[in-house]
C-alpha cells in the first residue's frame, strides 16, 4: 500500500521533471537541481547521522574549481571533469572528516567551518582559481563524445539524470543496513557503540559520501552556469544549504529537494525587489522555523500520517 | 518566468500607430540594467543607474515607432546569479543590451554570455581592465573607468604633483596585488619611489598595525590598494591615527564620491582619488546632476554617469543605423565618437575602451566645502591616451 503510493508519487514527479523545461526556463531548473543534489548531500549528514557540518561549501566550491580548471585549461571532457571534481571532494571529505568526527555538536560544526575557511583562503590566493574573478567561460560541448550539450534543453536532461542517480544513491544509502546504523548513531550513539559498531568508521564513511555528493553538485553546477567563483566556496554557501534543508524538511528524502527549489526560486524571482530580497528571505525563514518546525515536506508527511491514523 | 520589471520602466513611450518598423525586432528595444541593488555597490550603481538609463532613453527620444523599455535586476554580486539573469533576459525576454554590471567577476561572466549570444554589453560598473584586455568582446564596451585608469591616474598625477614617495596598503588578493603593481609602476615611471608596502587580509577590521607601518615609513603618500569596506575602514582608522593631519596624504585607488559622502569630509579630507566624472565639473554636468538629484536625492556617481553615457550612445547608434541588429549597432557605435553631458568626442577603441579623460581630485577640508556634496577640488586632468592602457598591451584578440 505504502509502496504503491510512493511509487505513484515518484512517477508523477518524474513526469513533472521531464515536462518541466517546456514550461520553465531550463537554466533555472538545472541550477535548482544542482542545489537539490547539494542539499540532499548535506541532509545525508545532518538528517540521518545528526552531524551538523557548517563547511559544505568547501566540497561544493572545491570540486567546482577543479572541474572548471580541468575542463577549461586541460581540455578534459565534461564526464572526466565532473569525476575529477567528485574525486577531489571525496579526498577533501576524507581529510576533513577524519579530523572533524573526533568532536561533537558545536565543536564539530566549528571544525568543519574552520577547515572550509581554509579552502576559501586557498581559493582566494591560488593562481588557478582566478581569485575574485573566478574561472569563467568553462566550455560545454559534447558528452561521451557524441551528445551535443551546448544546447540548454539537452543539457537539462543530462543534469536530470545526474540528479536522479544521486538521489537514487542517497535513497539506497538511507534504506540500507548501513543507513540503519547511521540512524542508530543519530538516535543514541553510546548505545550503538555498545552494540559493537565502530561508530567512527560509519561517521567517516557518511561524511565522505556526503562530501562527494556535494562535489558532484558543485562540478555539475560549473557546467550549468559555465563558471566557478568564490561564491561557491564562501561560508554563506554553507549557510544557504542549511537554510534549504531546514525549509524543506530535515531528515526527509524530498525535503532538501523542495527546499532547494524554494530558495533558488526566491533568489531568482525576487531578484528584482532589490534590497528587499534579503528581508523577504529572512521573513520566510523565520516563518518556517516558527511554524513549520519539520520543514515543508516534514509537515506534509506528518499531516498525512496523522490523517491516516485518524481515519477509521 | 518573468523577472521583476520594477516599475516596468519605459522611456520612449512611443506607440504611434503606423507601419511596424521591420528593422527593429518586435518594435521594442529592451535594455537590462544589471547591478547591485542591495549590497556594497548599491550606492554607486543600484537604482541610480536605472534612473540614468531611463534619462538617457528620454533624452535620445523617439526611434521610429519603437518603445524603449528599461528592465533591471539585482545580481547580488554573485556571478552565477548574474549569469542566470542575463541568459534569461536574452533567451526569454528578448533583451537587446545589458548595462552597468558592477563587480568584475559578474561582468566577466556577462561578457562571455553576451559575446556568445551577440548582445550589446554597455559596461559602466566593473573595474577590471581585462574586460577590454584578454576578455574583450566585439559587443562589449567599457564606458566609465577601469583599474588601469585608477592606478595610473592616481600614481602618475600625484607623483608629478610632488607626492614622490609612496607606501602601499594592499588587500592581499589578486585585485589588490594588481592595483599595487600598476600604481607602483606608474609612480616609478613618473620619477617617484615606492618605499614599502604591507599586505592586509581581505575584510580586515583592525588596520592599526598596518597603518603604523605606513606612518613610520615617512612616505608622502599612502596608497590604498584595496576596495569597499576595507578602504572605508582604513580611511576611518587613518583619520583616528592622525595620519593626514600629520602631513601624509592618502590616495584611494578605488574610492567613489558616494564613499566620501558616507565617510564625511572630516574623515575623508585630504584623500586623493581618480574619477572620470564629478557632478560639479561644469554647467552641463551640473544641469544633468540637478535633474538626477531631483529624482534620486543623491548626486550621480561616476558609474551612474557612465550608464547614461553607454545607454545614450547605444540608442543613438540604433537610431542612426535604423536597426537593432547587434553587429550593425556595434559597428555604428565604434564609428561615432561618444558625446554627452560629460563626454566630449571620445573615440571607441577596437578593444571596446571608451577613450575619455580622467581627473585627479582631492577631497576638500570641511572648511572649504560650501555645503552638501561639495567635496572635490581638481588636482590634475589626465588625458585619455594616458588614462587608458596602450592598445597593444591589453592582449585583446580584436586588436590586430
Amino acid at each position: 500500500m505504502m509502496q504503491t503510493r510512493n511509487l505513484a508519487i515518484l512517477v508523477a514527479l518524474l513526469a513533472l521533471a521531464i515536462l518541466a523545461p517546456f514550461v520553465v526556463y531550463p537554466v533555472f531548473l538545472m541550477k535548482a537541481l544542482c542545489f537539490a543534489i547539494f542539499a540532499c548531500a548535506f541532509n545525508l549528514l545532518i538528517g540521518y547521522v545528526g552531524l551538523l557540518s557548517f563547511g559544505h561549501a568547501a566540497y561544493f566550491g572545491g570540486s567546482a574549481y577543479i572541474a572548471a580548471h580541468v575542463a577549461k585549461v586541460w581540455g578534459w571532457p565534461i564526464e572526466l571533469a565532473i569525476l575529477s571534481g567528485v574525486a577531489v571532494a571525496a579526498i577533501l571529505g576524507l581529510m576533513f572528516g577524519a579530523l572533524a568526527i573526533r568532536r561533537q555538536g558545536i565543536y564539530f560544526a566549528m571544525v568543519t567551518l574552520a577547515l572550509a575557511q581554509m579552502v576559501f583562503f586557498l581559493a582566494v590566493q591560488a593562481k588557478f582559481t582566478g581569485g575574485e574573478d573566478g574561472i569563467q567561460a568553462v566550455p560545454r560541448k559534447v558528452l561521451f563524445g557524441f551528445i551535443d550539450i551546448s544546447n540548454e534543453f539537452t543539457f537539462y536532461y543530462v543534469v536530470l539524470v545526474i540528479f536522479l542517480a544521486a538521489f537514487a544513491l542517497i535513497y539506497r544509502i538511507v534504506h540500507s543496513p548501513f543507513g540503519q546504523v547511521l540512524k542508530a548513531i543519530r538516535e543514541n550513539e553510546p548505545r550503538t557503540i555498545s552494540l559493537g559498531y565502530r561508530v567512527n568508521h560509519y561517521k567517516l564513511l557518511a561524511f565522505v559520501l556526503s562530501a562527494s555528493l556535494a562535489g558532484l553538485a558543485g562540478s555539475t553546477k560549473v557546467f550549468v552556469t559555465q563558471l566557478a567563483s568564490l561564491t561557491d566556496v564562501q561560508w554563506q554557501m554553507s549557510g544557504e544549504v542549511v537554510l534549504m534543508t531546514l525549509v524543506g524538511g530535515l531528515g526527509t528524502l524530498f525535503g532538501p529537494v523542495v527546499g532547494a527549489f524554494v530558495v533558488i526560486t526566491m533568489q531568482n524571482y525576487l531578484s528584482g525587489f532589490g534590497e528587499w530580497v534579503l528581508v523577504i528571505q529572512g521573513v520566510i525563514f523565520v516563518i518556517v522555523v516558527l511554524s513549520f518546525r519539520r520543514g515543508i515536506v516534514g509537515e506534509i508527511a506528518a499531516w498525512w500520517k496523522a490523517r491516516r491514523n485518524g481515519a477509521p | 518566468m518573468k523577472l521583476k520589471y520594477g516599475l516596468a520602466g519605459f522611456a520612449g513611450m512611443v506607440l504611434a500607430a503606423g507601419a511596424a518598423n521591420a528593422q527593429i525586432s518586435d518594435n521594442v528595444i529592451k535594455i537590462g540594467v544589471l547591478n547591485d541593488q542591495s549590497g556594497l555597490y548599491a550606492d554607486i550603481t543600484g537604482q541610480g543607474s536605472v534612473l540614468a538609463a531611463r534619462m538617457a532613453a528620454e533624452d535620445v527620444g523617439k526611434i521610429g515607432n519603437t518603445t524603449v523599455e528599461i528592465v533591471f535586476a539585482d545580481h547580488q554580486n554573485k556571478p552565477d546569479v548574474g549569469s542566470t539573469v542575463v541568459r534569461q533576459w536574452i533567451d526569454q525576454d528578448k533583451v537587446d543590451a545589458i548595462a552597468d554590471v558592477p563587480t568584475s567577476s559578474v561582468a566577466l561572466a556577462v561578457q562571455q554570455i553576451t559575446k556568445e549570444k551577440k548582445r550589446l554589453f554597455l559596461m559602466s560598473g566593473p573595474a577590471s581592465s581585462d574586460l577590454t584586455g584578454k576578455a574583450c568582446s566585439p559587443y562589449g564596451f567599457h564606458f566609465a573607468y577601469d583599474t588601469y585608469m585608477l592606478a595610473i591616474g592616481t600614481g602618475t598625477a600625484l607623483t608629478k604633483s610632488g607626492g614622490d614617495t609612496w607606501f602601499f596598503l594592499t588587500a592581499d588578493y589578486a585585485f589588490g596585488h594588481a592595483l599595487e603593481r600598476d600604481a607602483g609602476e606608474a609612480v616609478k615611471a613618473a620619477g617617484g619611489k615606492v618605499v614599502g608596502a604591507v599586505r592586509h587580509p581581505l575584510n580586515t577590521s583592525d588596520f592599526s598595525s598596518f597603518l603604523l607601518q605606513a606612518q613610520n615609513s615617512k612616505a608622502k603618500i599612502i596608497g590604498l590598494a584595496n576596495a569597499g569596506g576595507d578602504t572605508i575602514n582604513s580611511i576611518k582608522q587613518a583619520a583616528e591615527f592622525g595620519i593626514v593631519a600629520g602631513g601624509q596624504r592618502l590616495a584611494g585607488l578605488l574610492v567613489f564620491v558616494t564613499d566620501v559622502h558616507a565617510l564625511g569630509l572630516k574623515t575623508a579630507q585630504g584623500l586623493v582619488v581618480t574619477e572620470s566624472f564629478y557632478w560639479d565639473m561644469n554647467d552641463e554636468t551640473r544641469k544633468f546632476s540637478k535633474r538626477f538629484f531631483d529624482k534620486h536625492g543623491k548626486q550621480p556617481s561616476m558609474v551612474q554617469a557612465g550608464v547614461y553615457s553607454g545607454v545614450a550612445h547605444y540608442l543613438k547608434a540604433v537610431k542612426a543605423a535604423g536597426t537593432d541588429d547587434p553587429d550593425k549597432v556595434a559597428a555604428e557605435m565604434r564609428k561615432t565618437p561618444v558625446n554627452d553631458f560629460f563626454t566630449k568626442n571620445a573615440a571607441i577603441r577596437a578593444d571596446g575602451r571608451i577613450m575619455r579623460d580622467a581627473y585627479l581630485w582631492q577631497v576638500k577640508a570641511p572648511a572649504e566645502s560650501k555645503g552638501a556634496w561639495d567635496y572635490y577640488k581638481l588636482v590634475a586632468t589626465i588625458p585619455a591616451e594616458q588614462a587608458a592602457r596602450p592598445l597593444k598591451d591589453g592582449g585583446c584578440d580584436l586588436v590586430k
